[in-house]
């Protein structure tokens, strides 16, 4: 208890958008005074609304160290990690709503479906070049060609890059940030043969050509995945792809 | 429990104003209209030089009335924001690996700026002679 009263608190007003699809028409936002810790991160002063002022309040969260990536809010309008955000840096007044351009499906927690829909369409698995059994041992790779793709492995599925995205926004078809990401990744996966698989829809106008490449997903990504530039990347390789095929309409180099 | 996710609306018209990132966007992408408009400025010029004497002096008289200055100084402002502003997000789009590690963001943004000058000094010293 004494090490408790000599940490520094402040009272922080977080406004809190709160919707209950079962009584409400439209969401509307509630105010809490929160007694802050200066080392909290704003998931704790979530959790300290939970547990010791509304009990009704809905979120997701689970690790509270940036890996598991289901406690992304927008925090004064900027997609975040609530877990991954110090209220050190934050004013004595935030608003934390659920996380933009997705449906809300009560208080902080959005329908997800889109997005996993999205991702399964990307094949985001390494599609083999030919099956293997166990027996085969493991599919060495050198240290040069896991370099070309570590960085966008890196991804969580946070979805903060879809709350950032004008494009999705304005475009719900578009396929996004971390799912063209991490088709990128598997593209580029020297293990991997399933380009030609992904092509349509990752080299389509609701794939990488919808991109107008805003940035916005990359200056938000909590784990600098940088989704912005694997999807330059994958339009300059789908352009590649498209003259190659008129230099070799025969050829079937990528399986 | 019956399901009934609200849809927030979305600020079509003015969703660039909200965010600091989205405006600067708009203005990169925005540049491009005067650019497109310097161009044709200076095409209309290929043509008057091509009429004769008279026409380009004319011509000329226009670029350089207090108006057309002004036109070509917020030309070069955006044009320069447009440039800049593409060279600094081009190891994104063409990151280099050497050696087994990436080349460096700012050695490719560097690389290009020093283009940049070698064309520019090209181009003046052809236009200078």
């Amino acid at each position: 208890m004494n090490a408790d009263t000599d940490i520094k608190t402040r009272i922080i007003e977080i406004e809190i958008l709160r919707y209950n699809p079962e009584t409400d028409i439209e969401p509307a936002f509630q105010t809490y005074e929160v007694p802050c810790h200066e080392d909290w991160v704003v998931l704790d002063a979530v959790n300290y609304i939970k547990d010791e002022i509304d009990r009704t309040l809905s979120y997701r969260w689970s690790c509270h160290m940036a890996v598991c990536g289901s406690c992304g809010m927008m925090v004064n309008g900027e997609p975040t990690l609530s877990c991954h955000s110090f209220l050190r840096d934050h004013p004595d007044k935030l608003r934390i709503e659920p996380l933009a351009n997705f449906p809300i499906e009560r208080d902080l927690v959005v329908v997800m479906d889109d997005f996993i829909d999205k991702l399964k369409s990307v094949k985001p698995y390494i599609v083999p070049r030919e099956k293997r059994s166990i027996d085969d041992g493991t599919h060495t790779q050198m240290p040069a060609e896991l370099a070309k793709f570590k960085q966008y492995t890196l991804c969580i599925n946070c979805t903060l890059c879809y709350a950032a995205c004008p494009q999705y926004m304005l475009n719900e078809g578009f396929v996004g940030p971390a799912a063209l990401a991490l088709a990128h990744r598997y593209n580029l996966d020297s293990r991997d043969v399933g380009a030609s698989a992904r092509e349509d829809v990752v080299a389509s106008n609701p794939g990488v050509w919808e991109c107008s490449f805003v940035g916005a997903c990359s200056d938000v990504c909590p784990h600098d995945v940088d989704p912005a530039s694997a999807i330059q990347q994958a339009k300059i390789a789908g352009v590649l792809d498209y003259f190659k095929s008129f230099l070799m309409p025969k050829g079937e180099a990528k399986q | 429990m019956s399901r009934k996710p609200f849809i927030r609306p979305v600020p079509t018209a003015s969703w660039w104003l909200h965010q600091g990132r989205y405006t600067r966007y708009m203005i990169r992408e925005a540049t491009c209209i005067l650019i497109g408009a310097y161009s044709a400025v200076l095409i209309v010029g290929l043509m008057r030089l091509g009429e004769g004497k008279v026409a380009y002096d004319a011509y000329l008289a226009t670029v350089q009335s207090p108006a057309g200055m002004l036109f070509h100084i917020v030309a070069l402002a955006f044009a320069l924001y447009h440039t800049t502003s593409w060279f600094n997000v081009t190891p994104k789009a063409m990151p280099l690996v050497y050696a087994g590690k990436r080349v460096p963001g700012g050695l490719i943004i560097g690389a290009h700026y020093i283009g940049w000058a070698v064309v520019s000094v090209i181009l003046l010293v052809l236009v200078g002679a």
